[in-house]
């Protein structure tokens, strides 16, 4: 066990060494001369010049560069945005606040919806379950940005129930909220009731049953764990998908956050911010799995035993 | 006598598509086990179930009397119902593996019948567990409580499982084939163990497709067929006087020892001190025999002993670390991948379930066409060549278009021996092949394969934990414990008068039927 939590471990700092490599990487073979790289589109005085090249060590052979760089990241310098005129770290730091909290409610949002959906749903009469398939497939199938801008004009525009920009407050996060987590809710619920349905045809069930459990609690109490390993496989994807989706998101409800800040880095050309985004997202896809392969251990005692 | 635990009277059990139960009457005494026999779709578990009010929401149920403990249940709620099952009727499933939540520990799964009816204090649950485990025979019962069903054996799970249907001290137990995925010694022991409960004053009613299992526990037996009770007696009548023509079949199909006399063909394929191990376990260890044209060599021993190992070191899918096997008198061992592709032919197999060693999407005609095309048989004469396959195994070509699936398990099984002989081999290896089945299928499927050999000269290796099945088809017999061969020579010799303590053992495990039974099997 201990073992392959240290394996675990030492392939996420593979996958973490990956990701700066790709980022460094990219900085060089970027067309132009590295420093009008770095600084984009802004215009800069000599002594900053002068100053870039010697923080990157840009005069030095390309494996020192590389040295040099990675001795930075580790230390947590991600480098200096000239657009933003402040380090990316702290670019960064600023935004993450918002972006985490739009993130973490829409999946807790999504968990549980999709969740109760579930367990109301599976193996109940044809037509509870054409219901509830069709509406997954619309969720499914609409895009966020859509959904963003209609959630907006009815309920801000039209109704005025909720604010129409900024982030503050409860009020402000319920229709970003909405649009993120309505795709994931519904990929959830599609998947966790047919697993649910297997689970429900399984001879422990029937035993449960027989020692007078109600079919409420069999589901609750015995069928839902057997779900949550595909549940959390799931997850971990939708994790990704959540990303993608804020920067729409933010965008639209004109909310701070990474979204908005890759944004206006990508269309800046501020490359330093746009490495340190690439950075994040690689250390948040290692985390989440990492979690991810610890709560596997968690819910099946099988694979315990197994490792 | 005092009341009954259960009574039922007049039946009905009907689905949408199908009447299930058709007319049944039963009643169970305290300290009495009746049984109710038959074949899959008899409607045997729909019964039991019907006692629980759990046939599900498709069902209608309709009855003369429908009574538990004198209380009439016809009218019952889900919540009335719901304080019956496992507080006043407890129900055993087979196959404590997955019938058991793989995801617990086994001592909570018994907790939990505690915890629903609220039979002792929370504090006392703890205590009452262990008390319950070790009711049942379950060694060590603090340890074990703590455990996961894939972490105990077939024996111990299937225990626990019946602690937990005992819990709360239900007047009637229902045990559903509860010994069908053991081995027999374990088998004999929770047999045992059923026995002990009626003898404390259990009301037990028992459900399985095996006579020679209820023989031995029974005081009534139900014979049911297609939702219908055929035959209903005290177990000696039913047993040593069957009246109904198809009780005496499920009689008769129980197998019976064979008489055959070896015949002398050469030597097929001689296996020589075969070792394997994986890790640390030694799965094989110094396993020697030869098996000659046209005969049987029976391989016997419970699961983890070995069999399955040596029928794919056999097959040439394993490699041995040790000893070699020899095909026609040619190395077959070590042989390389193209080399043993040639050789491959000669020798084919039959598994436990055809279903799972078929392609879901191949009609069967296909499925024959590509055995005959690795066999060489030319593409212009392979259509013919089926349809004689399917006539030698008891099909006709209608069943040519059909998909595995729409066909019935004996069907299924005869189509996987005629895959097998589609190569023309020397030797086939059955691995468990008739285990899947129903009795009296089970006994068809074993007379069509003794007659092929009879005509076709092709040799078995014949893999069962069944000993009845081996000695029914064998010549030969090997018997497998841990690896190792305890005892190998001529069937009748082994399977009558063993002289290897195990083999004592086993046969004495299996469940008969009493001589004068088997008197009147042979007299009808």
């Amino acid at each position: 066990m201990i073992r392959r939590i240290l394996t675990r471990l030492a392939t996420s700092v593979l996958v973490l060494w990956g990701a700066v490599t790709v980022s460094f990487t990219a900085l060089h073979l970027t067309p132009g001369n590295v420093v009008d790289v770095l600084i984009g589109s802004n215009i800069v005085t000599p002594e900053v010049r002068a100053q870039i090249i010697r923080d990157y060590g840009l005069d030095e052979p390309l494996l020192t560069q590389y040295a040099t760089y990675l001795g930075r990241v580790l230390r947590g310098d991600l480098g200096q945005s000239y657009q933003l005129h402040e380090s990316v770290a702290t670019a960064i730091g600023a935004q993450i606040g918002p972006s985490l909290q739009l993130a973490g409610a829409s999946l807790l949002v999504a968990i549980v919806v999709s969740t109760t959906l579930a367990i109301l749903t599976a193996r109940r009469k044809p037509w509870i379950r054409g219901l509830s398939s069709s509406l997954e497939l619309i969720g499914v199938s609409i895009p966020t940005f859509w959904t963003a801008i209609l959630l907006l004009t009815v309920f801000s525009f039209q109704l005025g129930w909720f604010p129409a920009v900024g982030a503050e407050g409860l009020a402000g996060l319920v229709l970003p909220v909405i649009a993120v987590a309505l795709p994931i809710t519904t990929m959830l619920t599609q998947m966790m009731r047919e697993g649910l349905e297997l689970t429900l045809e399984q001879p422990f069930v029937l035993t449960a049953r027989t020692r007078g459990m109600s079919d409420l609690g069999v589901r609750l109490r015995h069928a839902l764990r057997h779900v949550l390993i595909p549940t959390v496989t799931l997850i971990g994807w939708l994790v990704g998908l959540t990303v993608g989706a804020m920067v729409a998101v933010e965008q639209i409800f004109s909310r701070q956050g990474i979204g908005q800040l890759t944004l206006a880095a990508v269309g800046g050309k501020d490359l330093p911010v746009v490495m340190g985004v690439v950075l994040l997202t690689a250390v948040l896809y290692v985390v989440v799995n990492i979690v991810i392969d610890l709560l596997y251990l968690l819910i099946d005692p099988r694979l315990r035993s197994a490792s | 006598m005092s009341a009954p635990v259960v009574e039922v009277t007049d039946l009905h059990v009907s689905f949408p598509a199908v009447e299930a139960v058709r007319g049944v009457s039963l009643a169970v005494y305290p300290g009495e086990c009746v049984a109710i026999v038959g074949e899959s779709g008899s409607g045997k578990s729909v019964t039991a179930r019907t006692l629980l009010g759990l046939t599900g929401e498709e069902a209608t149920v309709t009855a003369g009397r429908l009574a538990i403990e004198g209380v009439d249940a016809a009218s019952f709620s889900e919540r009335q119902w719901r304080s019956i099952r496992g507080r006043r009727v407890g129900y055993v499933l087979q196959d404590a593996l997955v019938s058991l939540d793989s995801l617990r520990p086994v001592g909570k799964e018994i907790a939990e019948t505690l915890k629903l009816h609220r039979a002792v204090p929370r504090h006392e649950i703890p205590r009452k567990v262990i008390d319950l485990l070790t009711e049942v025979g379950v060694p060590e019962p603090e340890a074990r409580a703590r455990q996961y069903p894939h972490e105990l054996s077939g024996g111990l799970r299937q225990r626990a499982l019946i602690a937990s249907a005992i819990a709360c001290g239900p007047k009637l137990l229902i045990a559903d084939e509860p010994t069908t995925a053991l081995d027999v010694t374990v088998q004999a022991q929770i047999l045992r163990l059923l026995a002990e409960r009626k003898r404390a004053g259990q009301a037990l009613l028992l459900i399985s497709h095996d006579l020679a299992v209820v023989a031995k526990l029974a005081d009534r037996i139900l014979v049911m067929k297609d939702g219908v009770v055929v035959e209903d007696g005290t177990a000696s009548q039913v047993l040593g006087a069957p009246e109904h023509p198809y009780t005496k079949a499920l009689l008769a199909a129980i197998p019976e020892p064979s008489t055959r006399a070896p015949r002398a063909g050469e030597v097929v394929i001689r296996a020589d001190g075969l070792v394997k191990t994986f890790g640390k376990r030694t799965a094989v260890d110094d396993v020697s025999f030869e098996l000659r044209a046209g005969q049987t060599l029976g391989v016997v021993g419970e699961s983890g002993s070995g069999k399955t190992t040596t029928a794919r070191l056999v097959l040439g899918l394993l490699q041995p670390d040790r000893g070699s096997v020899e095909i026609d008198g040619l190395p077959w061992t070590g042989l390389s991948r193209e080399r043993q592709r040639e050789l491959r032919r000669h020798i084919q197999v039959i598994y436990q379930d055809p279903l799972s060693s078929f392609d879901p999407r191949f009609s069967v005609r296909r499925i024959l066409d590509e055995a005959l095309e690795v066999g060489g048989e030319p593409r212009k004469t392979r259509l013919k060549r089926a349809v004689e396959l399917l006539e030698q195994v008891g099909l006709d070509d209608s069943v040519l278009e059909r998909r595995p699936l729409k066909l019935s398990g004996g069907q299924r099984q005869r189509v996987a021996i005629a895959r097998a002989l589609a190569p023309r081999p020397r030797v086939i290896v059955c691995d468990e092949p008739v285990s899947a089945l129903d009795v009296s299928i089970q006994a068809q499927v074993l007379d069509l394969l003794v007659g092929l050999q009879a005509e076709l000269g092709v040799a078995y290796l014949f893999i069962s934990h069944h000993l009845g099945v081996v000695h029914h088809v064998s010549d030969h017999v090997l018997v497998l414990k841990d690896g190792q061969v305890v005892e190998s020579g001529a069937a009748n010799q082994v399977l009558t008068a063993p002289s290897a303590a195990y083999t004592q053992e086993l046969l004495a495990a299996v469940p008969r039927l009493d001589t004068n039974v088997s008197l009147a099997r042979r007299a009808s």
